[in-house]
């Protein structure tokens, strides 16, 4: 009687096995969590993380939790990791050859470098704004079109609609609504910005990553800009590398402050801003080496 | 104090610099006389024979006893060769541009990238020997009513020569496409295909017609290949599996020839090599606009 059953059962874990999907964050998002995700939930949990690039070890044990719909930023001197460790959190740095991340990073608390992961799928739901606008050679419809169609998205109205959207959300509806069709590059440099965030936006994800979004831009755009990620905060969780102290101190709600590869300093942005625990963290954010 | 002591220095500085500047217009007078004689011969060609005769005849027949001067059979056997060619080569070289610049690692770049371009190397009249007696024995197989001589096999041949010329340029086109458009494709959640051919691909295309543009401009003027293996028949068709002969085949028939000094039919080779001088022209200098655009895009 026992032995066939263990047997039964052992068929059925394999065939279980063998027809187990690969992890979509999407299905575990819309299975629920994240409409129970109130603000202030654990969105993104690195643990003890550490990424190098060939030899050349550029976080080391890295510790952060990111609130759901808050502003996180990431601050540090040049080459200390910031924007690697952002890069991390959408799988960006799979592009480079000979990289290995060792530790954990959880979304919503999926390991996101576990083997299973569809890094595409991570990417839709993990959206990316880079250092330097780089809006494709295409319209300025195309330029967000492109995202929706390639998830699928046919329904010429569906797109339409949230080409709008997007653009509605990232303030520049308002200013290219009668050129949808002038290509994305005959923006200036904060429009082109502000396209790539829409671009972001379009496909919806729950988190919005910005690499040094503003370090091309001039103070009025910056301004602009700012004003926008701090509006995003009602509806996405962001993760934003700034080498500008005073942009970190005005957006985030927590401050991250990294320094060749390891975390020195993480919370409140006030408190970190006007009482720093660390020594170095105080010479650091009052200007005196960086 | 500061006066060159020394005349003869001087005059050496500005020999050398003479020297230098002879060499530099030479290539200048050349393409300069080449044009003029072109044009003289062609002036002289046009005094016997009409252009609307030359645009519009069928015939092509200067060394009959009734003689026709229409271009048209020519230029049909060269578009023929033409475009069975870049029926071969942009797709060929488009795609290994594609895996070259997108797919392929540093080191297999390096190791694969010249080795394509070898294929350029290759002597055309080996080409055209290979074509002759190794591709239309093959085809005989599949057609079998195919003639010796048949603008088929040249022109496939033709193909794979200007593959390089195409994937090489192409792949440098997409390689100078700045990785952060790739990144922001990556980022919105393309897969590896959809970032190849949705995003670098349109980015470079100007390179990638500047590319082709230049690999038809040199099938226009591919003279060994076809003279050899296409035949030397000029037949208004588009038959790719007759003989037929290109302009460039004519000149190199009627030059090998013993046809007389300044007769008629030594004028057409002028006039033939002018045309095929003002089709690559042009094509030429479409092509060097087209990557001039595409190099003030992205810098």
């Amino acid at each position: 009687m026992k032995p066939y059953f263990q047997e039964r059962e052992k068929k059925m874990l394999v065939a279980a096995e063998q027809s187990k999907p690969s992890i979509k964050i999407t299905d575990h998002i819309y299975a629920g969590n994240s409409a129970n995700m109130r603000n202030g939930d654990t969105k993104i949990q690195v643990e003890r993380f550490s990424f190098r690039y060939g030899a050349n070890k550029v976080l080391k044990d890295v510790s952060l939790n990111v609130r759901a719909r808050e502003v996180t930023s990431i601050i540090g001197p040049s080459g200390c990791g910031k924007s690697t460790l952002l890069r991390c959190f959408n799988r960006m740095n799979d592009l480079i050859a000979g990289t290995r991340a060792d530790g954990n990073i959880l979304i919503e608390g999926q390991d996101i470098y576990d083997p299973r992961v569809d890094v595409v799928e991570l990417r839709k739901k993990v959206g990316m704004v880079f250092q330097k606008p780089n809006p494709f050679p295409k319209t300025i419809f195309d330029n967000i079109a492109y995202g929706l169609r390639i998830n699928g998205i046919r329904q010429k109205s569906e797109i339409i609609q949230r080409v709008e959207q997007s653009l509605r959300d990232s303030a520049l509806w308002e200013e290219v609504k009668d050129r949808l069709t002038d290509s994305g590059l005959s923006l200036s440099g904060g429009q082109q910005q502000r396209l790539c965030v829409a671009r972001a936006l379009a496909i919806q994800p729950e988190i919005v990553l910005m690499d040094e979004p503003a370090s091309a831009l001039d103070p009025i755009a910056t301004a602009k800009l700012e004003e926008l990620i701090v509006r995003l905060k009602e509806k996405y969780t962001i993760v934003i590398v700034t080498h500008n102290m005073q942009q970190a101190a005005r957006i985030s709600d927590k401050t991250a402050f990294l320094m060749q590869g390891e975390m020195v300093e993480f919370g409140v942005t006030k408190d970190i801003f006007t009482k720093p625990t660390k020594k170095i963290t105080e010479e650091y954010i009052t200007g005196r080496f960086g | 104090m500061f006066e060159t002591r020394n005349t003869a220095v001087r005059v050496k500085e500005m020999m050398v610099e003479r020297l230098l500047q002879f060499c530099s217009l030479l290539s200048v007078f050349t393409t300069m006389a080449i044009i003029y004689i072109l044009m003289s011969e062609t002036w002289g060609f046009f005094q016997k024979v009409s252009l609307w005769e030359f645009l519009t005849d069928t015939q092509w027949t200067p060394l009959f006893t009734i003689k026709h001067f229409g271009i048209m059979p020519l230029l049909c056997g060269t578009m023929l060769t033409t475009v069975i060619a870049l029926m071969v080569a942009v797709p060929t070289g488009l795609i290994s541009a594609v895996y070259l610049s997108e797919y392929a690692s540093a080191s297999v770049r390096k190791i694969v990238k010249p080795i394509l371009e070898v294929l350029a190397a290759v002597p055309t009249v080996v080409y055209g020997y290979f074509a002759l007696l190794f591709v239309t024995p093959v085809l005989k197989k599949i057609f079998p009513d195919i003639s010796g001589f048949n603008s088929l096999s040249a022109g496939l041949v033709m193909g794979i020569m200007i593959i390089p010329l195409v994937s090489s340029l192409s792949e440098d086109a997409m390689h100078a496409v700045p990785m952060r458009l790739r990144e922001g494709a990556y980022a919105v959640g393309s897969q590896k295909i959809q970032v190849a051919f949705n995003i670098v691909l349109p980015a470079a295309l100007s390179g990638i017609s500047a590319a082709i543009i230049l690999a038809v401009s040199r099938a226009i003027g591919e003279t060994m290949i076809v003279a050899i293996a296409a035949g030397q028949q000029p037949h208004l068709t588009l038959n790719p599996l007759v003989p037929i002969e290109t302009i460039s085949a004519y000149i190199v028939q009627i030059s090998l020839g013993d046809t007389p000094h300044g007769t008629l039919e030594y004028k057409t080779i002028f006039v033939c090599g002018m045309t095929l001088f003002m089709m690559t022209f042009f094509l030429n200098m479409m092509s060097f606009k087209l990557r001039k655009r595409f190099q003030e895009v992205y810098d």
